[in-house]
């Protein structure tokens, strides 16, 4: 009918202006370059999430002092709390990737939500940084090509460190597994396992316990009567603090020597005065002899988080550590790349060449075979004070 | 040792599930409805407990009794704001408003307690004790020496005061004791105050022993009405004993199984318990009228 030319007329006409106009717009001044962060910003390890937060957000505000990337782009940093669950972790990073069009994103402390966000990132061709989560599957993935980096630590190496540790300090011979029950807890009971065997020990038992757990007696029980001279602890703040309790209750000194998931929450007013005495991995200390970079951070973060008085005072270390390095390599991969797009940033991670950064030089950071940046070498053993400050174990 | 160990942890837990169905147990006897929302009771108490004992550094005893006025109001918010106006219209939707109102309250506390699970420091989780070789807290024994301390008081109140006897006869008749002169929207409020009184005494009693966290109560909630079910909404001592066999049965499935099965087998066992026994294990059959 006549009306309905007439109506369909003008709406092709509307949405065409609409489309010239749109079109015709000039460009905002300076698109800044968004990079996204999925973190347990709540729940047991939300100190985590704050620590990465805190370590990117310096480094942005560092670099986009110094005129940003991509001729005067300013970098900004977009977050999205992961709950520590693998599907709202997921999610988030589809919403980082598709709605808020970041160029590229850093992953938190929970190996589970990392491994299920790697497929996403692969097929996305989007870089992923991880700069805590330390399952081995993450970044060795099979990938090709493999849009995942980290600079932190990974399971496999962390374990053969820490069976190596347990035998040199403690003189363990029957190390006794206490791990999570998720994938996180997997990738080590595998690392764990080869790595006693192939230095010399026998694994007296592998015990596993859920995150909301509150007694893991039971599982320490089976572990002592197999004679457990020492255990291996893998495990996030809460339930591992829970696990120092369940040690309290039965009276057992044992040497606990923990992977790094302790650092993420608080580890010590959970688990109370046993807490002090775990030893574990942290790839960064802010105390002792500090290089340049890392007192010109302590000097960034305390005059960007008042709160910040001393080294005590930087909670959960390593997520700032590890952060602070990887958002400078990332961008300076970005300056080099020439551009935002994915494959070509991932390229300039590979090519970055030389940098001397906070935890080490990196020389280079990542090569095609090689995607995690730090190694055994990166490692420091800490403990806990009884205030809750991470320093290191006296004589390594 | 491990099975000692299982169970005396299980009887704590289980009174906390036995406390909380004693409180879905007198709103319901008193009033047919209940709180749906009983953790997030619970959860309050140890919540208001940890602010004002550690955040503000009240005395303990005085923080304790403070907190529990505090749930005790919390419970007469609900009942006049929540329950009493769809009860008026004879509508069956205050449950699904306690489930809101609990939601609401779990959410409020995670704006102003914090996201992150925070230890609540106690004189009696410090030390542990022995008990026939197994090391437990103070606190494992003191929990369900409150527990049942508190089932008998209800009892005995009920059976030998003026107010007691009051609420009995209100939860016999509502008409009838209209008729006498009680006052059945008083013996209602009374109820749901008693029973977020109850919730936040095993807010405070568990949570040395956990961690207080805007979540906590959740699943303790779920677990405790099942225990209500299966003891018999209309008994007391029913739904005490349910809540300590759940607890008793939970510890030790995980102590011998794991417990990656502790739910699933906890919550399945539910099922058929009640198949068998429909009005749960002490309640009766309802009369029907004819």
């Amino acid at each position: 009918m006549k009306t309905t030319r007439r109506w369909l007329a003008l709406t092709i006409i509307t949405v065409g202006l609409g489309a010239l106009a749109w079109g015709a717009a000039p460009a905002p001044a300076a698109d800044p370059v968004k990079i996204g962060l999925v973190a347990a910003l709540s729940g047991g390890s939300a100190a985590s999430g704050e620590a990465i937060t805190r370590g990117l957000t310096v480094a942005i505000e560092e670099i986009n002092g110094k005129g940003g990337v991509l001729g005067g782009r300013m970098l900004e940093l977009v977050r999205r709390d992961d709950e520590s669950n693998p599907s709202k972790g997921v999610t988030a990073a589809r919403e980082l990737i598709f709605k808020e069009q970041v160029v590229a994103l850093f992953g938190g402390i929970d190996s589970p939500v990392s491994l299920a966000i790697v497929p996403i990132a692969n097929a996305e061709k989007k870089p992923f940084l991880g700069v805590w989560a330390a399952a081995t599957g993450i970044t060795r993935n099979g990938a090709n090509p493999n849009y995942v980096f980290r600079v932190s630590a990974v399971d496999v190496i962390v374990d053969k460190g820490l069976i190596q540790y347990a035998a040199k300090t403690y003189g363990a011979k029957k190390p006794g597994l206490m791990l999570i029950n998720n994938p996180w807890g997997e990738s080590n009971n595998d690392g764990l396992s080869k790595a006693a065997a192939s230095q010399g020990l026998t694994i007296a038992g592998v015990e596993k316990f859920q995150a909301e757990d509150v007694d893991m007696v039971p599982q320490l029980s089976r572990l002592k009567e197999a004679g457990a001279d020492s255990i291996i602890l893998v495990a996030n703040a809460a339930p591992a603090a829970q696990v120092i309790r369940s040690l309290d209750r039965m009276s057992w000194t044992v040497p606990v020597i923990s992977h790094w998931g302790i650092s993420g929450g608080r580890f010590v007013e959970l688990g109370g005065p046993g807490a002090t005495k775990v030893h574990f991995v942290q790839t960064y200390s802010f105390f002792g002899e500090q290089n340049p970079r890392g007192k010109h951070l302590l000097e960034l973060l305390m005059k960007r988080y008042p709160a910040v008085k001393g080294p005590a005072d930087v909670i959960a270390p390593v997520g700032t550590a590890n952060a602070y390095d990887a958002m400078h390599i990332l961008a300076r991969a970005i300056q080099s790349a020439g551009a935002t797009d994915g494959p070509k940033v991932r390229e300039a991670m590979l090519k970055a060449g030389r940098y001397e950064g906070l935890i080490k030089t990196y020389d280079p950071a990542f090569t095609a075979d090689n995607h995690d940046a730090l190694n055994e070498n990166d490692y420091v053993m800490v403990r806990y004070t009884e205030k809750g400050e991470i320093v290191p174990v006296k004589g390594k | 040792m491990l099975i000692l160990s299982a169970l005396i942890t299980g009887v704590a837990t289980g009174s906390m599930y036995g406390l909380l169905a004693l409180g879905f147990h007198v709103t319901w006897a008193v009033s047919r409805t209940v709180n749906f929302a009983q953790g997030s009771s619970m959860m309050l108490g140890a919540v208001l407990l940890y602010g004002l004992a550690v955040t503000h550094h009240w005395p303990g005893a005085l923080a304790i009794v403070t907190a529990l006025a505090l749930c005790g109001l919390y419970g007469l918010a609900v009942e006049r704001c929540v329950v009493r106006p769809f009860v008026a219209r004879r509508s069956e939707a205050w449950l699904m408003a306690t489930v809101a109102v609990g939601i609401v309250l779990d959410n409020v506390v995670l704006f102003t307690f914090g996201k992150e699970p925070r230890g609540m420091p106690s004189p009696l989780t410090l030390h542990t004790v022995r008990v026939l070789g197994a090391g437990v807290y103070p606190l494992h024994l003191l929990i369900p020496a409150v527990g049942l301390g508190i089932a008998a008081a209800l009892a005995l109140v009920t059976r030998y005061t003026v107010y007691g006897k009051a609420l009995l006869a209100v939860v016999q008749s509502p008409q009838a004791a209209r008729l006498v002169g009680l006052r059945v929207e008083t013996a209602t409020s009374a109820a749901y105050v008693l029973s977020t009184i109850f919730a936040g005494v095993a807010g405070v009693l568990i949570a040395p022993l956990v961690t207080v966290s805007a979540g906590m109560g959740w699943v303790f909630g779920i677990k405790a009405f099942a225990a209500a079910i299966l003891g018999g909404l209309d008994s007391a001592w029913g739904v005490v004993t349910a809540g300590i066999l759940f607890g008793v049965t939970e510890a030790l499935i995980t102590a011998v199984l794991g417990s990656t099965y502790t739910n699933i087998l906890s919550f399945g066992l539910v099922i058929p318990v009640l198949a068998l026994m429909p009005h749960g294990l002490l309640g009766r059959a309802g009369a029907q009228r004819v």
